[in-house]
This record gives structure tokens, C-alpha cells and sequence, in this order.
């Protein structure tokens, strides 16, 4: 994160960079930390409520315990997204105040929305936790099919106003004001939103499946093998395995609308300089800014034409279709792309191994290799998470609303941000170790079924 | 009133709410941390985290509620509020997430050393979090807040006398909020001694935010005479009377013993300061910029309402049917979730026998189906390139996780078998 805030520093003027350096790299930090406990929001209490309606269809202790424990685990990680929120939605005015007060009419109602999404998810939440063995068996699973309902229009809100951000429409501006404003058609007609969400709501099923996955795999190579540990297993991992795959689908999908929308980010992602027909990939290598090409890279000719529009000669448009102020840091953003897919396609394939073996043999996998992929699995899909977002948010740069407000403009004129961010980081690092603390010791924790 | 004003009473009734709900959740980690040492002070502190463990969340999503319909209405307030105030914010941001931490880790806490300790941790913030808040109160109401990203300045803007007695206040009406409150959670808890205990605090910080709230009103005289003036003469006078007349009912209910009554008025007399302070304040929002003036456009505002009145209409149900349980005792107890002892299996289903997830058929037959929708996904989604088109392609890679879910699930997942029926329970993580 830091690397991407440093590199970013270089397009900016100097005037500007003081409190936008801080700025960017509190906001960083605030969602990497937040964005992988939306992904257990939204992903984990479909495998929690599936453990438990399993436990009461079968009968089998084992199934209610691991129900149990999760909800624990589960509830601890949605509190501290909670405060988490809280501070993202501080950092809306304290970071951006020009963006919130230019634009807060026009893409607010996403968020207005959004609390609504995430209030009923705090009050189900509440009930399904402290209703465990206190309401009926039926009533209790009742009580998550809200917070499962709610995770998924969180998201959705919460993707409608970043889709709205990079593919702004809904509004004229006129000098510094917004006029003929339509929220309802600014976040919700928008072409560029709906891969957006698919391939968020995906990825928190993939982090969520395959860090847990990641836990047990490892709890395996030490030989806690049981019927408890296989099932703690069996149900993230099966999810994850099915999931992973289809990302890539998605992926592809989301790619074409860049395309079609953002060429200059899709230049950036591809680092392609020069408009071109015929236009190739490059896998690794270094985008050389002077020469406008990507220098020892592996070149795959008239793969980006193919993928991007379906035709080999399709002209794809490069970075110098626009000047060079209005262009993000590329290897920053290309860096993190081939991050993202080459971790992407490893997962995938971890998946599709699991699955063949799931079903040609009946039985887990039972090579120690097997397993210990799934523990890297774990940290690699929260990395390929982070670098997906860092793909399309620094791949806007140097834009906050696309085309109409540069990220410069919108920051806060107010001086002390950096000792916020420093204050930022020493709460952050203390929640980080109370929340591993408490997770080891929800872990060992006696619950009874 | 107008269009213009509509959400600015949404904003009102958030506030309110916020501070007459999630006000008495910092309180109670007031009284907390002064519980003192010992088996009786162990039982308070274990009251006051049962009370507010199920609910404070829900609580403390009124400050978003009140943050997204104040950018999304009133974008230009916002901002200047947001950037001028950003010390005090900033500082009450860090309150809460310190005070959502300790929600978290108390959860976990094994021995009464820890959860001491995670108690004073969580009162500093609980004191940090309502005063900063009324400290950028104090900020607007007093004028200290000009139109413009971070025009005003960073410090006197919230540390001068009116924000030094708002978040007094706002510290004192919290701690007499959890008390009131507390006092009735432990009769319905069946603890009498604990209600005792917390009724002398309910009457001394009931004194204390009436000494504080008489004193506001010298303050306001001297640094926001404007606000002074409409609280003692114009439209904030009937607030301020109510507010007053709440307080003081409260007392004598508290001094009665009658609870569920006084539960309601020291929340009206917490409420009718923020009306007072509205009434006293409008039409101004901040110096030159009245609400009218800040307000969103037409479409906008619309749209804000809509979405609070259908938002309202799914979340008052819902908040209604977690207090009821909360308050009937049904979700809370002695301890927090996951220490309770299974209930007798008089309320649990009959165990159906051992079966299988799905049967070996079924799941080959389930395998092909969910290869075909990951055929026809592709298809859709990766092949052709219309909307239309990309929504079936999703809609089957979906059905290809749900299909392909059960198909390759373990079968045999939760049967129990003969030779694992005499494994340890599960000891891992």
C-alpha cells in the first residue's frame, strides 16, 4: 500500500501531494482492513447457517458444535467490521470533504441505503447469535437468512456508488455545483456496475472459503483429522473450489467492460502505450514510461484484441490517447492486475483439483501438497483481494469521480491529517492483535452444542 | 417546512435515537470501570455488558444512518462540518472503534484480570466518544464552523466554552441514561441489589447532568447568545421546559423505584436538548448557510425520503422484534453467548435418524448438471456480448456453485459412522 501511495505521489504536483499522501494512505489502510471482514460478512453466514440446518437434518453433535463455534468467530469479526465501517464512513468527510460535498447528492443514496442494508444485518445478527439453544431450532436458522440477505444488498449499494465513481453519470456540473441530479439513475442505470458486483460478491465467498480452508488445511498437516475438522474443512473449501473458477469468467467479463468504458485503465492494466490494432499481453516485465511499452515482458501477440473485443485486429486504445496528467501509475496498477489473476488462476486451479478428486474418488484430497497449498491459499487470496481493488481504484487515478474530479481536488484542506494517520495505524495494529487474540482464543474456547 | 427541511428531521430523529440508545452503551462502561473490585462489582460489570451485548450494535448504526442522510441531503454542511471538526471526529471515531473492540474481545475473555482490563480500556473511549460528539456540537451551535473545506479553525472550533459544556453534558446524559436504564435491566433480570446499586447512580448522575445542563444554559449566554435566545425566548423554550420538567420526573421516578416509566422520560429529557437545540438554532445550519440553502436538489431529497420511509419500514419491525426479545430476557442471561448450557432437550427437535446429505445417485446425477450450467454460463457470459445475455450467464455460473455445492459435498458429512463415533470432540479451531 505504501508503494502504491509513494509511486502515486510522482503524478501529482508538489503543492498538493502534503495532505493527499496522508490522505490516500489512511484510506488504504482503512479498507484493507476493512474489506476482508466484508468478505466474512457477507460469505460467512451462509456456511455457518449450513452447518447448523446439517447438524438438525443429521443429528450429529459435531456439526452443531462447529456451528457454534463459528457463530463465535463470526460475531467477533462483524463487531470489529463494524467500527471498521464507522471509520470508513468518518473518512467520507474528514479525507474527501470537497468529493462529499461536490457529489453527496448525486451517489449518497447508495450509502443512505446501505446503512439501512446494514442495520437490519446488526439487528438479525444480534438475534441469531444470542438465540442460539434460547429460540427454536426453526426460528433461530429464520433469523440468518436476513443477515445473508443483507450482506449481499450491502454490497450491492456499496459497489453501486464505486461504478457510479468510474463511470459517473446522473448529473451535469456546472463551475463547481451538480445540477439535474437523478441518484436512482446514477447508481442503478449504470452499465459498469453489474460485473463490479458479481465479481466482489464472488471474491468474499473465495477469501472466506479459502481462509478457513487455509485454518483447517493446517490443523490437517498437524493431524487433527476427525470428523469435526473434516467438515470444518469440507464446507468453506467446497464453496471456495466452486468459486474460484467461475471468477475467472467473471473476470474476463469485467475486463471487456473496461474495455469498453475505461480504456485508459485498460491500457494501464495491459501497459499498452501506444494505440494499436493487433494489440498483445504481456505477462510480467516492466512498463517503461519512455519507451511507452512494456520491456521484458512474455509477449502473447493479439491476445489483449482477442480478450477485449472478441477480434484479433480490434484496435485497442493506449495510454496515449489522453494526456499524460490524466494517466494512473502504470506498473503500479499493472503490478497489481497480474497479481490478482495470476493468483486468481492458482486458486482456480487448486479448486478444480480438489473438486475432480471430490468427485471421481468420493473422498479429500490426500496428498500432504494438497494441503499445504491451502494453507498459502489462505494469505494468497486476501492478497489477490487487496490487489484487485488496488487494480480498479489506483487504475481510476488521477481521478476520484471519473472524467469530472481529480482525487486532488476533493481532499481535505485540514493540516493534521497525518498525525491522524499515525493514530490510525497505532489503533489499527492494537485491534489487529486483540482480533487474532480473541480468534486463537474463540478457537480453543469449550462450546457446548 | 418544506421539502428541504424533511431530511433534516430524519437527521433530528437519527441523533435522538443515537443518543438515547447508544448513549447508555458508553454510560454503562462508565459504571463499569468504576465498579470497584470484588464478587459484587463483578456482577455489576457483568450486567451492564449483558444488558447492551445484543444491542449495541444496532445502536450504533444511527450514527451512520445520521452521517449518509447528512452527506446526501445537506453535501455542502457536510463537508464544511466534516473537514473543520475533523480532530473531534476523528477522536470519536477512535472511541467507537475502541469500544466495539472491547464488545469483541470481552466476548473472549477468560479471566476476571482480562476483562478488568478490557473494561478501563473501553470507558476511556466511552468518555472520549460522547464528549467529542458534543464538543462538535458545541462547535455548529456556537458558529464556529464556516462554509468551506476546513475554513474554520481545527482546534478552537471544538475545544471553547460551548463545546467544553455540550460534551460535559453529552458525557453526564450518558452515564444517567445506563444508570436509569440498568436500574430497570436488573429487575427484569431478577438481581434487586444490582437495581439498588445502579439507582443511587442514576440519582447522583441525574443531579450532576442537571447541574451541568443549568450551567450550559450561563455558557450559552456568554459564548452563543444565539442559541441562548432561542432556547429562553423563542422556539426552543417549550423543548427546554419539556426537558426540564422530564428530568427532574425521571428523578422522582428513579427515587420511586418505578423504572420502566423513568426509562422513558430520561430519554425524552435527553431528546427534547437536541429539539431545543435544533429549534434554537434553525434556520441556520452553519454561519450564512441555512438549511434551505444546503439543501440537495429536488430529486435528491426525494429520493433520500423514499428510501428512509421504505428502509423504516423493513428495519422498525425488526428493531421492535430484537428489543422485545432483548427486553423479555429471551436473548440475554447470566452470560454471554456461547457460555450458555444446552436447554433440555424438551426444546429441541426430535433427532431424526442418521441420513445422508445426498444420496450417491442423486450427486453424479447433480455432478452432470452442474457441469451443464457451467457450459451454458460460459456461453452466455464469456461468448456473447449482450446485457441480456450476461445476466443468464451469471444467473447459471450461480446455479453452477449451488448445483455443484451438493454434488460435491461429502456425502457421508454429519452421518455418523462406527469407526469415528469414539473421536474426540473437536479440539481444533
Amino acid at each position: 500500500m505504501l508503494a502504491v501511495a509513494n509511486d502515486l505521489l510522482a503524478v501529482l504536483s508538489p503543492g498538493e501531494q502534503e495532505h493527499l499522501d496522508s490522505a490516500r494512505q489512511m484510506q488504504a489502510l482503512s479498507f484493507t482492513v476493512h474489506i476482508p471482514l466484508v468478505c466474512f460478512g457477507t460469505a460467512f453466514p451462509i456456511m455457518v447457517v449450513f452447518a447448523e440446518w446439517l447438524g438438525h437434518r443429521t443429528g450429529d453433535e459435531h456439526l452443531r458444535l462447529l456451528a457454534r463455534r463459528w457463530t463465535r468467530i463470526m460475531v467477533a469479526l462483524f463487531a470489529v467490521g463494524v467500527i471498521t465501517g464507522t471509520i470508513l464512513s468518518f473518512e467520507m468527510g474528514l479525507l474527501w470533504p470537497a468529493f462529499t460535498a461536490t457529489f453527496g447528492s448525486v451517489f449518497g443514496l447508495g450509502f443512505a441505503i446501505e446503512g439501512f442494508s446494514f442495520f437490519v444485518e446488526a439487528i438479525f445478527i444480534g438475534m441469531y447469535v444470542y438465540g442460539w439453544n434460547r429460540l427454536s431450532p426453526r426460528l433461530h436458522m429464520l433469523t440468518a437468512i436476513p443477515i445473508i440477505l443483507t450482506g449481499f444488498t450491502g454490497s450491492f449499494m456499496v459497489i453501486a456508488v464505486n461504478g457510479w465513481m468510474n463511470h459517473p453519470s446522473g448529473f451535469r456540473l456546472v463551475g463547481d455545483h451538480v445540477v439535474a441530479v437523478h441518484p436512482w439513475r446514477a447508481l442503478f442505470d449504470n452499465p459498469y456496475f453489474w460485473h463490479e458486483l458479481v465479481h466482489m460478491y464472488l471474491a468474499g465467498y473465495i477469501v472466506t472459503g479459502f481462509v478457513l480452508a487455509a485454518v483447517y488445511g493446517f490443523g490437517w498437516l498437524r493431524g487433527r483429522r476427525g470428523r469435526y475438522e473434516r467438515a470444518a474443512l469440507a464446507i468453506p473449501l467446497t464453496i471456495a473450489a466452486l468459486a474460484a473458477p467461475v471468477q475467472i469468467l467473471v473476470g474476463d467479463w469485467a475486463a471487456r467492460d473496461v474495455a469498453k468504458y475505461q480504456p485508459t485503465k485498460l491500457a494501464a492494466l495491459e501497459g499498452l502505450g501506444r494505440t494499436q490494432k493487433g494489440a498483445p499481453v504481456h505477462i510480467a516485465g516492466w512498463y517503461d514510461s519512455g519507451r511507452e511499452e512494456v520491456r521484458y515482458g512474455i509477449r502473447i501477440p493479439k491476445a489483449l484484441s482477442f480478450l477485449a473485443f472478441h477480434d484479433f485486429n480490434a484496435t485497442v486504445r493506449g495510454l496515449d490517447a489522453v494526456a499524460p496528467e490524466d494517466r494512473p501509475p502504470v506498473n503500479v496498477v499493472r503490478y497489481a492486475f497480474q497479481t490478482m489473476v495470476g493468483i486468481g488462476t492458482l486458486l482456480a486451479l487448486l479448486g478444480v483439483f480438489y473438486l475432480v478428486v471430490r468427485v471421481r474418488f468420493r473422498r479429500l484430497p490426500e496428498s500432504v501438497w494438497f494441503y499445504r497449498a491451502l494453507v498459502l491459499a489462505g494469505p494468497l487470496s486476501f492478497v489477490a483481494l487487496i490487489a484487485g481493488w488496488v487494480t480498479t481504484e489506483v487504475g481510476r487515478q488521477p481521478w476520484v469521480v471519473y472524467g469530472y474530479m481529480r482525487t486532488a481536488q476533493a481532499v481535505t484542506g485540514a493540516a493534521p491529517i497525518r498525525w491522524g494517520y499515525a493514530a490510525l495505524i497505532i489503533v489499527y495494529a492494537s485491534v489487529a492483535v486483540a482480533v487474532v487474540w480473541i480468534l486463537r482464543r474463540l478457537a480453543r474456547s469449550e462450546v457446548s452444542a | 417546512m418544506t421539502l428541504a427541511d424533511v431530511p433534516m428531521l430524519f437527521i433530528l430523529a437519527g441523533l435522538i435515537a443515537y443518543v438515547t440508545l447508544a448513549g447508555p452503551d458508553f454510560g454503562a462502561a462508565v459504571w463499569q470501570v468504576t465498579a470497584g473490585r470484588g464478587k459484587e462489582s463483578e456482577r455489576l460489570r457483568d450486567l451492564a455488558h449483558d444488558a447492551m451485548a445484543p444491542v449495541w450494535e444496532a445502536n450504533h448504526v444511527w450514527l451512520i444512518f445520521v452521517l449518509t442522510v447528512m452527506w446526501t441531503s445537506y453535501p455542502t454542511a457536510f463537508g464544511s462540518i466534516a473537514s473543520t471538526l475533523c480532530v473531534a471526529l476523528f477522536i470519536a471515531g477512535l472511541g467507537i472503534v475502541v469500544r466495539g473492540a472491547a464488545y469483541a474481545l470481552r466476548s473472549g475473555a477468560g479471566d476476571l484480570h482480562e476483562q478488568v482490563r478490557i473494561d478501563a480500556a473501553s470507558a476511556v473511549s466511552s468518555i472520549l466518544t460522547p464528549f467529542a460528539l458534543g464538543a462538535a456540537i458545541g462547535g455548529v451551535a456556537s458558529g464556529r464552523v464556516p462554509v468551506g473545506n476546513a475554513a474554520g479553525d481545527l482546534i478552537t472550533s471544538w475545544i471553547n466554552p460551548t463545546s467544553l459544556i455540550t460534551g460535559a453534558i453529552a458525557v453526564a446524559a450518558s452515564a444517567y441514561l445506563a444508570a436509569v436504564f440498568l436500574s430497570a435491566d436488573a429487575i427484569r433480570l431478577d438481581q434487586p441489589d444490582l437495581s439498588e446499586a445502579f439507582r443511587r447512580r442514576a440519582l447522583g448522575s441525574g443531579v450532576v447532568a442537571g447541574i451541568l445542563a443549568a450551567a450550559g444554559l450561563v455558557v450559552l449566554h456568554d459564548d452563543a447568545y444565539r442559541i441562548y435566545h432561542g432556547l429562553v425566548s423563542g422556539d426552543g423554550l417549550p423543548a427546554l421546559i419539556v426537558s426540564a420538567l422530564a428530568g427532574v420526573g425521571t428523578l422522582a421516578l428513579v427515587v420511586l423505584r418505578r423504572y420502566e416509566p423513568a426509562r422513558y422520560s430520561a430519554g425524552l429529557a435527553v431528546a427534547a436538548i437536541v429539539v431545543g437545540w435544533a429549534l434554537a438554532q434553525k434556520p441556520e445550519l452553519l454561519p450564512g448557510l441555512t438549511v434551505h440553502q444546503a439543501a440537495a436538489s429536488h430529486d435528491t431529497l426525494w429520493a433520500v425520503i423514499i428510501a428512509v420511509i421504505a428502509g423504516g419500514l423493513i428495519v422498525f419491525p425488526s428493531l421492535a422484534l430484537l428489543f422485545r426479545l432483548t427486553l423479555l430476557g429471551t436473548l440475554r442471561g447470566a452470560h454471554g453467548p456461547g457460555h450458555v448450557a444446552a436447554e433440555p432437550a424438551a426444546t429441541a427437535p426430535p433427532r431424526p435418524g442418521p441420513r445422508a446429505l445426498v444420496d450417491a445417485a442423486t450427486q453424479g446425477l447433480l455432478a452432470r448438471v452442474a457441469v451443464a450450467c457451467l457450459v451454458v454460463g460460459f456461453g452466455f457470459l464469456s461468448v456473447l456480448d449482450a446485457g441480456w445475455a450476461h445476466a443468464i450467464g451469471v444467473v447459471a455460473l450461480f446455479a453452477f456453485i449451488v448445483v455443484g455445492f451438493f454434488a460435491a459435498l461429502p456425502r457421508d458429512l454429519g452421518v455418523e459412522r462406527p469407526e469415528s463415533s469414539t473421536e474426540a470432540q473437536g479440539s481444533g479451531p
